[in-house]
């Protein structure tokens, strides 16, 4: 690891003897978890509750003429078979728009379908029941009659005049356009040595969460209140949105998220299944609870990517990458989504390619239709991998062109470290990043030049092994720039409080949320570290929209960046507060004394005057020993989101080695590399494990992940064992290392590191397949890249 | 994802469970290990009106050998098979195999029997059983048949088996010790089920097949003992002959389409495999070169 500092003779609160910061600790929730008593929605057991199971469309597109639910009322255990029309009289529709996306369009949508469904798993009726299997036999015999319409699949024809329109309201199927052009790039173009096009397919795919997602609503008609429990990343905006549409004020709304198993973006967003669940609980004044099982899952959770990118490279002899063009198409279902929309993906397209490079000759057109197959909207590293594919595709499609090496070429294109801060030919402001300094030390981590070498041995002996680079650039800290600015109740601050109990130890409670991802972990560390107290006396309360700070929650990289800045900035309030009280006590001034080790000592010899239990036992039991007109303040609250930037980027490199077998068009990988600039690391393993993650789930949507529609919008493979999702034994090894460039927006001096890995990876495999198949003059930019893909490309078949 | 309600028995016998079958006969469907029946049965794909447990009956399991006879309980799991000393040393090519099958989960709960009975046309072990040459024992109301294994396997998820039948063993000849196999595989992952797989058992003398048998699995409706095996055997095997059988077996092939593969990269992977596999067995690393389609 590599790491400068700004300003060295200052001492930070992050430097504190005995910090945790920069170090690799066990996360407080570990045992919990590991001993299995975790508590996920799918635990969560209230009397009287109900199960809701939904019976979905069969069709991707089609006019409901009538439901008869006769039968199935007389089923054991239901309680209730509610239509979309009968749940309306609760819950109101909402249309998936921003307005800072200028043009943007979409068509309400219900939490039942009424009338007409638009997509193959949209749910017709609500089956309440006992139990889920008294709801799921008495769902089959729900006999609805549907007139089947036209259904719209195939993205590249959504626009075309002879094109069924899904929302005649809408007078086409074109939810969102954006242009751009920046500098000259018809002349730079025009200027070229070499015009190189490709155009690049991306398949749709989803998270496949382990735990899928699961609500629990319970509507309190005494109180007239509605507690959720829900495994939702953003857990007030959950709460501003039910209250919204079920006609509540949001503090009649309480928000609770405890163990979540996996989320990737999945479970950001409002569905339409969870809102009837809380309307459900409405209607019916009791708990219900509503648990997607694996098929509904495939079939409802988001998808995403699901791109058709055509791009244009210029270059020079010597390398100079003159302009990037492109022309985006994605298909993002029937409606966008809500509340965050299904045109952040395109927008982030055309927001990042060309991003790591000087050139400032840029244009691009992304289009987002609608179609009849389920909604997409944002996952994991939202757009990165597109926008790295086609970028890193074109610049080493350009490199094969000339007769350039993929290093060089880029060591004559990324922008230099020492150019900060600058900004991209899209428009967005870099503070400071370190593509140079990464793919120094990535070269120097995979030792390329020896690589390059086994290579060319082994084509000798009809070995084909590629070698793959891919630089990006990556989107994290967002500000209200995200969605606050166009209209969207997602709040881009957060919030800490934190108290010393009467042990003297801590309580903090924060509006971020975890995941898995090392929330709770990180922010103990920082409190811990701030405070000077060990971290099993720090607890860390979060997911709970009564016992929490308002904000954002954990999404888009934000939880250290912003929820940890707040923990940081909160603890230091405790601290001088703790110290003003240690004063008094001691007869001594705050600045002669310091906290370490749960202990109040005197800064110059580190000896111990006070510990904290016996400070917060005369705090709290004793006030009337302390001296007249001090009141101590024990709890202190701070919020933070940063200002200065939109967003915090970081950058990094990734590199992918891998084999080609030319006669089965099996690829096997067999080593990975990622050099990634998150600024400050709290916990080295967390970030590690977390690029890690995240490189598998970009290598799956390289090599496997894929939903696969048929022509008539019917999703073919929404199981386990036909929708290949990443597993270990076809993974590699994955190396990471760091290069560390604090943002100075924030004391403490962290960015994101989520999306790196998923980021980068497919674009360094697709990079290395093709270096594989140079000799053979095969190029493919479409994934995943499946044998049958590269046989074809091969000619072999 | 529950299952439609269903009625239950565990059998206390064969006996106990054939009188069940005769009872219930295609309303029932048998559990063995339930590793294909019970997702099925979640999904909803299928809805058996009756179950016949048959999983505690222990004197279907276990390997036995007696002279030059390997006989496999119909309840010995993936998991036994893989540990037995007996299948390691008698048939080696049904451990390489069962490496192939799913995962250790799947494999400690799954049986032979079972995947038998399954008759997946993309499952290892029935292919298995053709280069093996083995008979199948089913056991029914009328007594014991004897069912050749190229006579078993009649279609997708289809057998020689009647409903009121239980497979209750698999009999093996003892490979000779100087028999010699292949085993491989082309899956998207490590477990899923083949795009196109190859088991083989061959006896080779003087750098030539005195015996080979290819068992194609993936490439049909069922497994495929091929018969274009018979183009290599007592022959001094060229490019020539290899090409030649190739194509032979080109003819023999009918393979389906699926999201993994056209029925071309099947009859393609196919014939790799045919390469891989003759190359592997004669030790003649010349062969496998310049593999075209």
């Amino acid at each position: 690891m590599t790491s400068t500092s700004a300003n060295p003779e200052t001492l930070s609160a992050l430097d504190r003897p005995n910090s945790y910061i920069g170090k690799t600790v066990p996360r407080p929730n570990l045992d919990r978890l590991m001993q299995g008593r975790g508590l996920y929605v799918s635990d969560i057991e209230l009397p009287r509750m109900v199960h809701v199971v939904f019976v979905r469309s069969p069709h991707a597109h089609a006019k409901i003429i009538g439901i008869d639910a006769s039968a199935a009322k007389q089923m054991p255990g239901v309680i209730a078979i509610v239509s979309g029309g009968e749940l309306a009289a609760v819950i109101t529709p909402w249309v998936g728009v921003l307005s800072h996306l200028k043009g943007m369009k979409s068509a309400p949508q219900n939490a039942i379908a009424i009338d007409r469904v638009c997509w193959q798993g949209e749910a017709v009726a609500a089956v309440v029941a006992n139990s889920r299997a008294q709801g799921e036999d008495a769902a089959e015999l729900v006999s609805v009659d549907y007139q089947e319409l036209d259904a719209v699949t195939d993205m590249r024809t959504a626009l075309d005049p002879t094109t069924a329109v899904i929302h005649a309201s809408l007078g086409d199927n074109l939810a969102f356009e954006r242009n751009h052009d920046a500098g000259t790039v018809d002349q730079a173009l025009a200027e070229s040595d070499e015009v190189i096009e490709a155009e690049f397919i991306f398949g749709r795919h989803t998270g496949v969460t382990l735990e899928p997602r699961a609500v629990v609503a319970d509507w309190n008609a005494a109180e007239a209140r509605l507690t959720i429990y829900q495994g939702s990343q953003a857990p007030h905006m959950v709460q501003n949105i039910a209250a919204l549409h079920l006609g509540l004020k949001e503090s009649q709304v309480r928000v609770v998220c405890k163990d979540v198993g996996g989320s990737f973006g999945i479970k950001v967003h409002i569905y339409a299944d969870e809102m009837a669940a809380y309307a459900l609980s409405k209607l019916l004044r009791r708990p219900v609870k509503f648990v997607a099982d694996r098929v509904e899952s495939f079939n409802t959770d988001i998808h995403a990517r699901d791109h058709r990118c055509k791009g244009k490279i210029g270059v020079k002899r010597d390398g100079t990458i003159t302009a990037f063009e492109i022309d985006d198409l994605t298909g993002i279902g029937p409606y966008s989504m809500y509340p965050r929309t299904s045109a952040i993906e395109a927008n982030q397209v055309v927001n990042l390619v060309g991003g790591p490079y000087v050139t400032r000759n840029y244009r691009a057109r992304a289009r987002v239709v609608f179609q009849n197959k389920n909604v997409m909207c944002q996952y994991r590293a939202v757009g990165h991998p597109i926008a790295c594919s086609v970028t890193e595709g074109l610049v080493d499609l350009a490199a094969m062109k000339i007769g350039m090496d993929p290093i060089e070429i880029r060591r004559r294109n990324l922008i230099a470290d020492d150019a900060y801060p600058c900004a991209s030919p899209s428009g967005l402001r870099f503070e400071q990043l370190s593509h140079h300094a990464a793919l120094a030390k990535l070269v120097r981590m995979m030792d390329y030049d020896a690589l390059r070498a086994e290579q060319s041995a082994l084509r000798a002996r009809n070995i084909h092994r590629g070698i793959g680079i891919a630089s990006f650039i990556e989107v994290t800290n967002p500000s209200a720039a995200f969605y606050g600015v166009g209209g969207a109740k997602i709040s881009s601050q957060d919030g800490v409080a934190v108290r010393l109990d009467a042990q003297g130890s801590v309580i903090c409670q924060t509006s971020i949320t975890e995941q898995g991802q090392g929330s709770e972990s990180l922010t103990a560390q920082i409190v811990g570290s701030v405070l000077g107290v060990s971290m099993d006396r720090v607890r860390v309360i979060l997911g709970d929209t009564d016992n929490t700070p308002y904000g954002g929650g954990t999404w888009a990289s934000r939880g250290a960046g912003i929820g940890g800045e707040a923990a940081l900035q909160a603890t230091k309030v405790l601290r001088k507060n703790i110290l003003d009280v240690a004063a008094a006590i001691l007869q001594s001034t705050a600045g002669e004394l310091d906290i370490v080790n749960n202990v109040v000592v005197t800064v110059v010899d580190g000896a111990p005057r006070i510990e904290l239990s016996e400070l917060a036992r005369i705090v709290y039991f004793r006030p009337d020993t302390l001296p007249p007109g001090i009141q101590p303040e024990l709890m202190a609250t701070r919020h933070f989101v940063p200002r200065e930037y939109p967003f915090a980027f970081t950058n990094g490199v990734q590199a992918s080695w891998l084999d080609v077998d030319i006669d089965t068009g099996f690829v096997k990988l067999l080593k990975h590399w990622v050099v990634e600039d998150c600024g400050t690391i709290i916990n080295p393993q967390l970030v590690d494990e977390q690029i890690r993650g995240g490189v598998v789930q970009g290598l799956g949507a390289a090599l496997f992940e894929k939903c696969v529609y048929d022509e008539r919008g019917q999703l073919t493979n929404a199981n386990m064992a036909d929708y290949l999702v990443p597993m270990s034994g076809e993974m590699p090894d994955i190396d990471v290392g760091h290069v560390v460039s604090p943002t100075l927006e924030s004391e403490l001096g962290a960015k994101g590191a989520g999306e790196a890995g998923t980021a980068g990876a497919a674009a360094a495999v697709t990079n290395a397949v093709n270096d594989a198949l140079k000799p053979f003059g095969a190029i493919i930019t479409e994934i995943p890249l499946t044998p049958q893909i590269i046989l074809t490309a091969l000619g072999r078949i | 994802m529950k299952a439609s309600a269903f009625d239950y028995a565990r059998a206390t016998s064969v006996a106990h469970a054939l009188e069940l079958l005769t009872a219930h006969g295609e309303r029932a469907k048998v559990l063995a290990g339930g590793q294909s029946l019970l997702p099925a049965m979640n999904l909803r794909l299928m809805a058996p009106e009756f179950i016949v447990d048959i999983g505690e009956l222990a004197e279907l399991r276990g390997v036995t050998v007696k002279g030059d006879v390997l006989t496999i309980g119909a309840l010995t799991r993936h998991a036994d098979l893989l540990k037995s000393p007996e299948i390691a040393a008698h048939a080696p090519l049904l451990r390489d195999a069962v490496a192939h099958v799913a995962h250790p989960a799947i494999r400690n709960r799954g049986t032979i029997g079972g995947s038998l009975a399954q008759a997946d046309p993309a499952s290892e072990l029935p292919a298995c059983m053709l280069a093996l040459d083995a008979t199948i024992i089913a056991r029914g109301p009328r007594g014991e048949r004897r069912i050749a294994a190229d006579e078993f396997f009649a279609g997708i998820y289809e057998t020689a088996l009647a409903p009121q039948e239980l497979l209750i063993a698999v009999e093996l000849p003892v490979q000779p010790k100087d028999s010699t196999h292949y085993f491989h595989e082309f899956a998207r992952r490590h477990g899923d089920y083949a795009i196109v797989g190859l088991a083989a058992q061959a006896l080779v003398r003087d750098g030539r097949f005195a015996d080979l048998r290819l068992g194609f699995f993936a490439v049909g409706d069922r497994p495929l003992l091929a018969r274009s095996a018979g183009e290599l055997i007592d022959v001094a095997v060229t490019p020539a002959v290899l090409a030649e059988a190739s194509s032979a077996l080109d003819e023999e092939l009918s393979p389906l389409e699926d999201q993994q593969a056209t029925p071309a990269m099947r009859r393609h992977l196919a014939k790799v495999l045919l390469m891989r596999c003759v190359s592997s067995l004669l030790s003649r690393p010349d062969l496998c070169t310049g593999v075209s389609a």
